[in-house]
């Protein structure tokens, strides 16, 4: 555990010192919303029901080009050999790696959520801590699948374009929950079981793929 | 190849050039006519196409725990069967579903997840074409996850609402419509084992070939 909170602390660090992947991400999250803004609102009047969309899609699309990212700069620097080499267990790397990706991915959120808020005329901010609840357990999943996915890729060709193929396929589950959770918040009266569903099954969800990629990073990152 | 390969590959030609004739012996449902027959082709391929996502999942979780090749040849051969069978199932099941639907597709439980496990079995075999050296181990865990997430998105789908009629209903058909049936799950039952028997046997000689080239570097 304090051998992946190390691990995210240096990603941390070398992100506060660069801001490559943060900045990026950010605004590439941003312009993802505008684009959907300038595609979808006709005369002022956004679509019914498409910001919960709207949202998810930009955090997915945002999650890819950082988990891509992430780990090309490990890659470049041989880093990722040497964190490898070192004597930690692997899931500790896998997990510090993991953390280092769901902070980003949040501080992205915070962005977005008022923008779309803003843009698409949505209450996504009536109901904070269901909405905080639903986005942590979704984007924890996306990312448990995508990190390991990027990882394992880092040795790969044409690494960039598979880790789209592979991620979304498998994370379709994530946007179904996320979105339809996301969605009955917007609802004038909150309808507290379906939203309830939706989380327990994004729990479920990360429960079973982070365990799943603890296993398999620990197969698939030895030779 | 063994003897028994071409025998049953005989026989597997025979049942599919009789099937046509079987289907057409069978009674017209009452509701449907004639587009029910599609049934006949639709479910064993449905079924073929599970079994192929099973045993390339199981094989692949066999490969992460062994590292032996054989299960990882296994696997890539299923999931090539998993997209011929899944072609053949997403396209029968919406020529049925305009009939008797009303449209081609609905977003429920049984097709979105086909269409999912499908598309990861494509995503299976374009990591094995273009990931090179060092895939296997990729594509094996590609494999079960797509396996676990099956599940996850059957119950997320079920949650709206199904309208596919359950499996339930097979073992209550009449004899003239069963034996049809049980008659075409045969044929593709067979057809998948050959299939699957000749594509590992490639990937078998694939991999012996390769020793050999390698023997004869170091001969050198």
């Amino acid at each position: 555990m304090r051998l992946a909170w190390l691990i995210l602390r240096k990603d941390l660090t070398v992100e506060v010192r660069s801001g490559e992947i943060a900045y990026t991400t950010l605004f590439f999250a941003v312009a993802c919303v505008l684009i959907f803004a300038f595609a979808l609102v006709r005369e002022g009047k956004p679509p019914e029901d498409g910001a919960a969309g709207i949202l998810w899609i930009a955090v997915m699309l945002a999650g890819n080009l950082a988990l891509g990212r992430a780990f090309e700069r490990e890659r470049q620097a041989e880093t990722l050999r040497a964190l490898l080499l070192a004597p930690a267990p692997r899931p500790a790397v896998y997990l510090g790696k993991l953390l280092g990706i769901v902070v980003l991915l949040a501080a992205a959120e915070v962005l977005l959520v008022p923008l779309v808020a803003l843009l698409f005329q949505a209450r996504l901010l009536a109901h904070p801590i269901w909405l905080t609840a639903i986005l942590a357990a979704g984007t924890t999943g996306f990312a448990a699948v995508g990190t390991l996915f990027a990882a394992m890729l880092v040795r790969a060709r044409s690494r960039d374009v598979l880790l789209p193929v592979l991620l979304y396929p498998i994370t379709v589950p994530v946007i179904i929950a996320g979105v339809r959770g996301t969605a009955a918040l917007l609802q004038p009266e909150l309808e507290v079981d379906i939203v309830r569903f939706w989380l327990a099954l994004l729990i479920a969800f990360d429960a079973v793929f982070v365990t799943l990629s603890l296993w398999t990073f620990e197969a698939v990152m030895t030779d | 190849m063994p003897k028994w390969f071409f025998r049953a590959a005989i026989v597997c030609g025979v049942m599919f050039v009789a099937s046509p004739f079987v289907i057409a012996s069978a009674d017209y449902e009452s509701t449907m006519g004639l587009v029910q027959k599609i049934f006949y082709y639709h479910m064993p391929s449905a079924w073929m196409f599970l079994t192929s996502g099973i045993v390339c999942g199981v094989a692949s979780v066999r490969f992460l725990m062994t590292g032996d090749p054989r299960h990882d040849r296994l696997a890539w051969a299923a999931a090539e069967m998993a997209v011929v069978f899944g072609v053949v199932t997403l396209v029968t099941g919406p020529l049925w579903a305009r009939k008797s639907w009303g449209t081609f597709w609905i977003w429920d439980a049984r097709t979105t997840s086909s269409l999912v496990q499908w598309m990861v079995a494509w995503a299976y075999l374009i990591l094995r074409r273009y990931g090179g050296p060092g895939s296997e181990k990729l594509a094996a865990g590609l494999a079960l996850f797509g396996t676990a997430n099956t599940a996850f998105i059957y119950v997320s789908v079920n949650y709206w609402r199904t309208i596919h009629p359950p499996t339930s209903v097979v073992p209550k058909l009449p004899f003239t419509m069963g034996f049809p049936l049980w008659f075409c799950v045969a044929s593709f039952a067979l057809l998948f084992v050959l299939l699957l028997r000749m594509r590992v046997r490639l990937e078998e000689q694939r991999a012996t070939l390769d020793s050999l080239y390698l023997s004869m570097d170091d001969a050198r």
